[in-house]
């Protein structure tokens, strides 16, 4: 627990210090997008991870609530209320898909998820109208909350750094609440947890919810780095990419979909500076990642750590037997 | 009056091109369990292989039908070997199922741009094919016209290998349940093999047979996927005829919907799957509730 309190404290630390040791302002950047993907993929966690849905459609909410904020902001409205129409158009879009796709499990939400955020995506795409279609919508200038300017980048970080650290505590607070808990029953024991006399649908209705809430935030602070919504942040690649991140990471944990996030956005964003096939490059270390740890990237990890220490402590105490044996037998 | 006929020869062969996609993905999905979502992947792979091999981008200039045929068996024997060495390790694991077959469709579409760059890559129609039929105001071009028949050859064949041979009672028995199915001495992940690699060749066959009329692009597998997926869910999974009647309607919305209301064509696309969802899950003509 000390160890796991010291690892936590110097993440903390290092995060917080970030702009001071980062060299340069795209990396500064590049680290904004990991926070507010990780939002987002902490938000996926909670059904695909601690409820065992899988969404594919995520980006599908997550481009609503960025929608709504350049819709509003073109239509005259103010931050504070795009920003309230993001977070409640996200919400209740989620209701929405969690009543049409609760009504399976396994594959069948997979593939009802998948075609809810194709609609959405089809909407963006030729609702033109609306949406601005593949021009899509340009934003002018980032709010003030509480007369703070975030403008800069540095600024910027420090606001999605405290949305990601509020939203990695709720998320944790979630999982040990006795809500997380029916959630990963119904996970793993759908029929026992109904014979318990636990409503399974609306457990997992509220879990949509918190996750909606989360995706909607990310959405929102997404859309205030770029200044800019167009289809393509939300299309199938963009769901099909945030899962990837929570699974990679490790589905079901609380850190997973962070390294999952930084994994993607640093191979998206800087590796792809220096290797013109990174796509293929991201595809193939997923199909490694299923080979070496299919149970993700943090939970790998700390089982190969385990193994590893546990051989090393073996050889050690082998070693300090046959020392003792050794000494035992010059004794004499 | 013209334009509603041509409107319906259109969705016809746009229906038929779907079929040959999705009965694979139904067939996989009914017996393995696997949402395939390399299925958009391997249409397009189909696609390029044969416009590389029909359009004379090797030394040799193969006849169209050939280029089909090897088109066909390269990405067969390609889902042999994922279904082999990469999904036969992960039984009933979703996460990594989803995860790997994503990974794949990365590798696929990135290595396509590598190798066939980014501009659209046209494929000629056959040459015995480009012809017209006139009837009165009316033109049908040859290509069209033979592409449903294609299809309903390949559904007819189909149809009677999963209806009238041992191997067809085997896969039926495998999606209705694998467990008796086993106990009853059907080698059933022998039959995912067999399964998965009709299902890759199927979806490559599309690809082939559709390119001179949808023209091969980067991002022609997302636009296949979901259509493959709603065809399924629409028609019902594991089901043939479910397929079939799937696809011909979502052709027809297709068409028509991108015709009529270009501003809600998705919308009205994925529509009447949100319908059959509400009022009967497991599709028109499914054999179970995913």
């Amino acid at each position: 627990m000390s160890r796991r309190f010291i690892v936590f404290v110097a993440g903390f630390v290092a995060l917080v210090t970030l702009p001071y040791w980062m060299p340069g302002v795209y990396y500064l950047n590049v680290s904004s997008q990991i926070l507010y993907y990780a939002v987002f993929a902490l938000g996926l966690n909670i059904l695909a991870g601690y409820g065992g849905l899988v969404s594919l459609g995520h980006a599908g909410l997550f481009g609503i609530a960025a929608y709504a904020i350049g819709y509003m902001l073109q239509a005259g409205y103010g931050h504070p209320v795009a920003i309230l129409t993001a977070l409640v158009g996200g919400m209740a879009s989620m209701a929405l898909y969690a009543v049409l796709s609760l009504r399976a499990t396994g594959i069948g939400f997979i593939m009802i998820t998948l075609a809810l955020g194709q609609i959405i995506w089809g909407l963006a795409y030729r609702w033109i109208s609306i949406t601005g279609g593949d021009n899509g919508i340009n934003l002018h200038g980032r709010p003030h909350p509480f007369g703070f300017a975030i403008n800069s980048p540095v600024a910027f970080y420090y606001t999605t750094l405290v949305v990601f650290l509020l939203a990695l505590a709720s998320v944790a607070v979630f999982v040990r609440s006795p809500l997380g808990a029916a959630l990963m029953g119904t996970r793993d024991q759908p029929r026992r947890m109904t014979a318990l006399g636990y409503h399974v649908w609306a457990i997992r209705f509220w879990a949509c919810m918190f996750s909606g809430l989360l995706t909607a935030i990310s959405g929102v602070l997404f859309v205030y780095y770029t200044q800019f919504i167009s289809p393509q942040a939300l299309d199938l690649t963009a769901s099909a990419e945030v899962l990837l991140m929570v699974i990679s990471g490790g589905a079901g944990t609380l850190f997973g979909p962070i390294v999952g996030a930084a994994l993607v956005i640093v191979v998206k964003s800087v590796v792809s500076g220096f290797i013109e096939r990174w796509n293929m490059l991201l595809g193939a270390i997923f199909v490694v990642i299923v080979i070496l740890m299919p149970e993700g990237l943090v939970p790998g990890t700390t089982r190969l750590w385990r193994l590893a220490r546990r051989k090393a402590g073996a050889r050690a105490s082998r070693k300090t037997e046959l020392e003792a044996a050794s000494k035992a037998e010059a004794k004499p | 009056m013209t334009f509603w006929l041509l409107l319906t020869v259109n969705s016809i062969t746009f229906g038929g091109l779907l079929f040959l996609l999705a009965a694979g993905f139904s067939l996989i999905f009914g017996l393995m369990r696997i949402p395939n979502l390399t299925h958009g992947s391997l249409f397009m792979l189909g696609a390029y292989f044969g416009a590389t091999f029909a359009g004379g981008m090797l030394a040799i200039t193969f006849n169209f039908w050939i280029a089909v045929l090897m088109a066909t068996i390269l990405v067969a024997i390609f889902g042999t070997v994922i279904e082999r060495f990469l999904l036969r390790q992960l039984p009933g694991q979703q996460m990594a199922q989803v995860l790997v077959t994503l990974g794949i469709s990365f590798i696929v579409a990135d290595f396509c741009l590598m190798v066939w760059g980014g501009d659209p890559v046209r494929v000629d129609t056959p040459e015995s094919l480009t012809g017209f039929i006139r009837y009165g105001p009316l033109v049908f071009p040859h290509y069209r016209l033979a592409v449903i028949v294609i299809a309903a050859v390949a559904t007819v064949a189909l149809w009677l290998l999963l209806d009238r041979t041992r191997l067809g009672a085997m896969i039926r028995a495998g999606v209705d349940d694998p467990d008796m199915a086993r106990v009853v001495g059907i080698r059933v992940s022998q039959l995912f093999t067999i399964v998965f690699a009709l299902g890759a060749g199927l979806a490559a066959f599309a690809g082939i047979i559709g390119a001179p009329i949808l023209s091969v692009y980067p991002g022609l597998d997302q636009d296949m996927l979901p259509l493959a997926l709603v065809v399924v869910i629409l028609g019902g999974s594991g089901s043939l005829l479910g397929s079939f009647v799937g696809s011909i309607i979502i052709g027809f919305i297709y068409n028509f919907g991108q015709a009529l209301l270009p501003e809600l064509s998705y919308f009205v696309l994925f529509l009447p799957m949100l319908v059959v969802l509400i009022v009967r899950p497991q599709g028109l003509f499914g054999r179970f509730v995913p």
